[in-house]
């Protein structure tokens, strides 16, 4: 099979027990992981031996698993903050995943800064969660948002994007890589025009950080979110980076214990330091140990490994897909990442996955959570085959060779 | 008078019987779906529209001069029209109160009860759904 200077993809699938299972009579090609990745056994075995071994409540305890259990979650607060470049950990805050690090964002920044008369840029290329958060706070507020609307090969129009930065916006948020798209977005370009502009930027970094080296420093951004699920860790946990100046003037947002310095009744409560400020309640402690086994475990693999793997991936489903007559890709950016959307003339995205099901390949049919994308486009979606660390050559091949057999099925 | 309800279920269950893989039974609801009578233009509107968020499912129903319920459908999705097609053999030209009551188990039996899962969400529990409301209305005289 395929190997990619040290990167063997065979070894990289023993890893992963889930592979070898079967669906449908037939061995599983999992092409969904841009909505979830499969979980190696070291962050399987991260998660279940903390359990086993160290449970406790975190931060407070005097005994010795309270210690052993806060040592391992702020050890992965750490590898967390060494995998995408933040200056200190006081600016990693564990969030539920990106969708709750963008409504943090949006009800402790964005409901201090963001007032009637004022706008902020989005992009028709977002996922549903870096929408309707704004969208519900501009219903409230009264500011305006801004879209940038994408050219035919999903890539955004540069030209709107500045046009919508010259009306002042306060706060600029875009998605890093396109989930229905596979569109990479030049997050340090856009950062720097936003910040000439006297905007803030919020990055949505879920379906970056599986793919890409991210280096929040580098990149340049205020405020970056991603989710633990979808790049080989647990579901329920994710990070929110944010700008340690930006994150000590927000207020805080959900109230309770751990996030508070004192509480009194009489006196007023105040709160607790970075970046416990943002993080009431017991957390998901075994969710963010076995995050940080995650991308210690990409680490270990080679992110720029898994990105050219990824990439040839993506190329050879483009070559072979391609080859279906009728076939219509959706998002053809120059820069792409781990996405090939298409639909295929006369065909129902439903109709092709369901039989693609039927031979045990896993693809994503529908919107993808970006309605306002396809409705642009006047489509009903699209299918979409995402790809992960564990993805073949052949695998791809069984893809395309699928989806012609199911579109002889059903034209 | 027609058959009823059951009998058209155990018929359709005998139907897919003879299916050897999933590729026959599969190519089999395509054809019913590429077969299913057009829906009038008048019937094909939003009030008629059941919107799942993967196939788009429509619904019409008519009550005749015997009382009997009488329902067209139609989907964007080619497999799912042909379980809406099985749904309006099953279910039309039926008493209203005989649909209101009716017991849906033939999906269950040909293995394609997958399809009206809510996580399919492709309109079809939804227009069963609908199809007994129909019959609930028509039974109350409406």
């Amino acid at each position: 099979m395929t190997s990619t200077g040290h990167f063997s993809v065979d070894a990289i699938r023993a890893q992963f027990p889930i592979l070898s299972r079967e669906v449908n009579g037939h061995p599983l090609a999992y092409f969904d992981s841009a909505a979830s990745a499969h979980k190696p056994q070291a962050v399987i075995d991260a998660q279940a031996r903390y359990l086993a071994e160290k449970h406790s409540n975190i931060h407070r305890g005097v005994h010795s698993l309270a210690q052993e259990a806060t040592e391992a979650y702020e050890g992965a607060r750490e590898i967390i903050r060494g995998h995408i470049g933040a200056a200190s950990t006081q600016e990693v805050l564990f969030v539920g995943g990106a969708t709750d690090g963008i409504n943090l964002v949006a009800q402790t920044w964005g409901r201090q800064h963001l007032q009637q008369g004022d706008c902020m840029v989005l992009t028709r290329m977002e996922h549903h969660s870096n929408i309707v958060p704004w969208q519900m706070l501009a219903e409230e507020k009264g500011f305006r948002i801004l879209v940038v609307e994408l050219n035919a090969d999903g890539t955004l129009d540069e030209d709107m994007f500045q046009a919508h930065l010259l009306q002042g916006p306060k706060l600029v948020a875009f998605m890093h890589v396109s989930n229905a798209l596979g569109t990479v977005n030049d997050v340090k370009h856009w950062t720097a025009k936003s910040h000439e502009a006297g905007a803030k930027v919020l990055v949505d970094g879920a379906q970056a950080v599986p793919h890409l080296q991210v280096n929040v420093q580098d990149l340049g951004v205020d405020f970056y979110v991603f989710s633990g699920h979808k790049t080989y860790g647990p579901t329920g946990i994710g990070v929110l980076y944010g700008r340690q100046s930006l994150l000590e003037d927000m207020p805080p947002w959900r109230g309770g214990g751990e996030m508070i310095g004192s509480v009194s009744f009489e006196q007023g409560t105040t709160y607790n330091e970075l970046p416990y400020k943002f993080e009431a309640g017991t957390p998901h402690i075994s969710g963010g140990i076995a995050l940080g086994a995650a991308l210690q475990w990409m680490g270990q693999v080679g992110v720029s490994a898994l990105t050219a793997h990824e990439h040839a991936l993506t190329q050879h489903a483009h070559a072979r897909l391609a080859e279906v007559q009728g076939m219509r890709f959706y998002g053809t950016a120059p820069c792409k990442a781990g996405v090939v959307s298409f639909l295929v003339d006369g065909v129902h995205p439903y109709d092709l996955g369901t039989l693609l099901d039927q031979l045990g390949i896993a693809v994503r049919t529908g919107h993808h959570c970006a309605e306002p994308l396809m409705d642009k486009w006047n489509i009903p979606g699209t299918v979409r085959a995402s790809f992960g660390a564990y993805n073949t050559l052949q695998e791809v091949d069984r893809l395309a060779d699928g989806v012609a057999r199911a579109v002889t099925m059903l034209r | 008078m027609a058959t009823g309800i059951d009998e058209r279920q155990e018929e359709i269950v005998e139907e897919f019987a003879m299916f050897g893989d999933w590729m026959e039974k599969y190519e089999h609801i395509i054809s019913l779906g590429k077969e299913l009578a057009p829906l009038d233009p008048e019937d094909k509107v939003e009030d008629n529209l059941i919107k799942g968020c993967q196939s788009r499912v429509w619904l019409a129903a008519k009550k005749g001069d015997d009382g009997r319920v009488m329902f067209t459908a139609d989907s964007d999705a080619i497999i799912t029209k042909g379980l809406a097609a099985l749904m309006v053999r099953v279910l039309s030209d039926a008493s209203a109160a005989d649909i209101a009551s009716a017991n849906l188990s033939f999906l269950d039996d040909i293995g394609l009860h997958s399809h009206l899962s809510p996580t399919r969400s492709n309109g079809l529990q939804s227009m069963v759904k609908q199809m007994k409301l129909y019959g609930l209305a028509f039974t109350a005289g409406g």
